[in-house]
């Protein structure tokens, strides 16, 4: 299954225009991503990683090139696609479990079994007794896995992930990234993430796309394997531990280096 | 202890915590002491510099005099028809101004070329004052009630538009961005998030607009002079009464004061999330 090809970015270019010209953000970008993978998209700031992830959800139209999802190409946003922000953007008006059914409110959805579905969800991951709780009564880490229920709420094949954890500090990241990738590999979601964090991508990710400057193009792909991941357990804080984990920090580092200067 | 953020829920204060109370009490009460004596305070001043001859009570009237006054018009009910006439018009005009306002700030928000063309125009009407428009209005739509109500709508309408239309716009875009992730309409956008996001907004605007339609009503009712507090208030100037003209203001200043509430308990209702 793991071999299936999922997602396919063939040749997309993007140019922003404005009054004042254009700029290009993305320059015959392709990449693929298998059934079940979890990819990072690593790149210097403002290289446009962000607007892959809107090309991909079909928010924004790319000038060239086109993205398929299981052999289907992208027009508009599909339902079959959730995305996941910096911010947990839950609405401070809305109880934990009205936030969570607001996708499936929007695709008119809600219905006793998908209720039931997502009580389930928020119980399994350790938020069932907060469910008449309001957002600011949470912290941080539990908002966010808060928008990622709300983003599987839909049930969605493909995610995709924008810096989901920069908002948090450091501890919540560590822990928040630990549950979360536990969550979507239960799930058995295909995931890409866009992330400056370098150990985040080489602990989450099987496979760690390497982006060069603005307009971006990719640099280069490695393969992430580390021994933890033959535990029963395996865990992004685990994979840490790896002994190849700081050949690939280094590698990916220096690549990213020599493109910052 | 100072940490604890339901302390009504834990009966064992610390001595430390029982004395902190204390003085956060005090310090109300004192508030809430000096509130009142400044009132009463002025009362008395204005009742002895009058009856002293200090001032000339018929300038400027005095205390007793006017609460005499209003007893007799309570007595006779005039009071209560004035009254209950400006009321009727500024609530009528508060809540069509409220809702048509509220409209058009959605139709502007929906049709970014619409806001744009409509710009410049709200800017001036914004600026300019509307109570040179009472005449006019007061011609076109009748020197009755209806020109009455259609003065506080002008007033009111176009602060209700510009501040509606700039709380939808300031709901932040990421969120709207996450709706349409999910296929969200348009409609659905307006209804889930901009809405319910500027309801704080909506409120605030709406304790403003208390005050702008009472404008429109003592406005047009210095224009019309049939019935109501403005009128009772203009008659009295005319006729030098000045406790009439004190009555008059400071039962517009109880009737204010009292809408103001309601619309403040909306407030507490709505926003019970904060």
């Amino acid at each position: 299954m793991k071999d299936e090809k999922f997602v396919d970015i063939k040749n997309i270019s993007m140019i922003y225009h404005t009054i004042n010209g254009e700029t290009k953000a993305l320059d015959q970008l392709s990449f693929e991503v298998k059934k079940g993978e979890i990819v990072a998209i690593v790149g210097p700031s403002g290289c446009g990683k962000s607007t892959i992830l809107s090309i991909i959800a079909g928010l924004l139209k790319p000038t060239s090139g086109m993205v398929t999802i299981n052999g289907q190409k992208v027009e508009g946003t599909n339902k079959k696609v959730g995305y996941m922000f910096q911010s947990d953007h839950l609405f401070q008006w809305r109880s934990i479990l009205a936030n969570v059914l607001i996708g499936l409110e929007i695709q008119n959805k809600v219905n006793e079994k998908s209720i039931n579905r997502v009580t389930k969800l928020l119980e399994t991951y350790g938020l069932g007794d907060f469910q008449t709780h309001y957002p600011h009564q949470l912290s941080g880490g539990m908002r966010q896995r808060v928008a990622l229920i709300r983003t599987l709420a839909t049930e969605p094949d493909l995610l995709l992930l924008d810096e989901p954890f920069s908002a948090l500090d450091y501890q919540s990241r560590l822990a928040v990234s630990d549950d979360i990738a536990k969550i979507i590999n239960q799930e058995e979601k295909t995931a890409i993430m866009v992330t400056h964090d370098i150990a985040e991508a080489i602990s989450m990710a099987d496979r760690v796309i390497v982006l060069s400057n603005r307009p971006a193009n990719v640099k280069s792909i490695y393969n992430i394997e580390l021994t933890c991941n033959e535990g029963e357990e395996a865990s992004p804080i685990k994979c840490r531990e790896a002994p190849e984990f700081r050949h690939y920090f280094n590698k990916i580092w220096k690549e990213l280096d020599i493109h910052v200067r | 202890m100072f940490g604890n953020k339901k302390p009504s829920e834990n009966t064992n204060h610390s001595p430390s915590h029982i004395a902190f109370l204390k003085s956060q009490h005090r310090y109300r009460l004192q508030i809430k002491l000096s509130q009142v004596g400044l009132l009463v305070g002025f009362i008395l001043l204005w009742e002895l510099a009058a009856t002293l001859r200090w001032i000339d009570p018929f300038f400027f009237s005095k205390p007793s005099s006017i609460v005499k006054l209003i007893i007799n018009l309570a007595k006779d009910g005039s009071i209560f028809k004035h009254t209950g006439i400006s009321v009727f018009e500024t609530v009528v005009g508060f809540v069509i101004g409220t809702i048509l306002g509220t409209g058009i700030a959605i139709i502007l928000w929906w049709s970014e070329f619409f806001a744009k063309v409509f710009d410049p125009y709200l800017v001036v009407l914004n600026a300019l004052p509307k109570i040179a428009l009472g005449p006019i209005i007061i011609i076109w739509a009748g020197a009755g009630m209806q020109g009455i109500i259609v003065t506080a709508l002008t007033i009111s309408i176009i602060v209700t538009i510009m501040a509606t239309y700039n709380g939808f716009r300031e709901v932040d875009s990421e969120k709207i961005k996450m709706l349409k992730t999910f296929g969200a309409t348009k409609f659905q956008i307006l209804q889930k998030v901009v809405f319910p996001a500027s309801i704080p907004n909506m409120i605030n605007t709406m304790k403003i607009n208390i005050g702008m339609s009472w404008i429109g009503v003592i406005v047009g009712e210095f224009l019309v002079s049939k019935a109501g507090l403005g009128y009772l208030i203009v008659y009295g100037g005319q006729v030098f009464r000045l406790d009439i003209v004190m009555a008059g203001v400071i039962i517009l200043a109880i009737a204010t004061a009292l809408m103001y509430q309601v619309v403040a308990s909306l407030e507490k209702r709505f926003v019970k999330w904060r």
